[in-house]
């Protein structure tokens, strides 16, 4: 498993618009580069990232091998409901990993 | 100066080119601005985009390009009638045109992403927001880059 670091905010008021914040540990190698033994490193970098709140998603990324090292995104969400927030990465060589957070409307 | 030295010579020359011309092939290709054009063209469906609207907020000297953070702001109310449906990042020096493309919609609240990317020299980069009404806009930022992401793109 892969470390993460999540930043959402622990309560909300209604109808605000929250920043979310989220870091996955990964080295997202970009298969342009070549290792000690002079041969390409082959890719292997996260290709999506979804977040779902209440099973609905609410944001979506393609990433590409631009991005950099232990990939960084932020959005942004209007909260309208408590809820469950789903956070999924998925990448080459079968990556995978989900974590989830809740939002309460205070 | 004696005339054994010059087979040797020549050879060395030979060599010289040959290594010339090895560095470069073994280069990487490194992304045009044409492959930029056809990137967005790609993620607007052959609409031209209109320039305006869209902030792209990045460094304009950076000095590691391994990581250089980077956000895309697009000016719209985000309701269900006006919205941005999507967000396209592109670059025109790195291997690739890509750099990222983000689904959003009026529940985003704001139309603002952010990430940290690569960048394998000085160069152009350009943010595109696909506008609920079927238009697409477009912002644009350069950037120099005194230690690029090498080939790491």
């Amino acid at each position: 498993m892969a470390r993460t670091l999540l930043r959402v905010p622990a309560t909300v008021t209604r109808g605000e618009v929250v920043e979310i914040r989220t870091l996955i540990q990964h080295p997202m190698e970009t298969g342009f580069r070549s290792g000690e033994n002079g041969r390409m490193l082959s890719r292997d970098i996260i290709r999506r990232f979804t977040c779902l709140y209440n099973n609905r998603p609410v944001f979506e990324a393609e990433l590409h091998p631009a991005i950099a090292a232990n990939p960084y995104l932020t959005f942004t969400l209007r909260v309208d409901e408590s809820g469950i927030l789903a956070f999924t990465w998925e990448g080459d060589n079968g990556f995978s990993q989900t974590e989830t957070r809740t939002l309460t409307v205070a | 100066m004696s005339s054994p030295s010059w087979p040797g010579c020549v050879t060395d020359r030979r060599a010289l080119i040959g290594g010339l011309l090895a560095v470069m092939l073994v280069r990487p290709t490194a992304a045009t601005p044409e492959a930029l054009e056809e990137a967005i063209l790609d993620f607007t469906k052959g609409t031209a985009p209109q320039v305006g609207g869209v902030v792209l907020d990045i460094p304009p000297l950076v000095e590691n390009g391994n990581t250089v953070p980077v956000s895309v702001e697009v000016e719209s109310p985000m309701t269900e009638a006006e919205h941005v449906r999507a967000i396209g990042l592109f670059n025109e020096r790195n291997p690739l045109p890509h750099v990222l493309t983000a689904k959003l919609g009026p529940w985003s609240g704001e139309a603002r992403i952010g990430t940290r990317i690569r960048l394998s020299n000085t160069q152009r980069l350009v943010a595109v927001a696909a506008m609920s009404d079927g238009s697409y806009r477009f912002g644009e930022a350069q950037v120099i880059v005194t230690l690029a992401a090498c080939v790491e793109g």
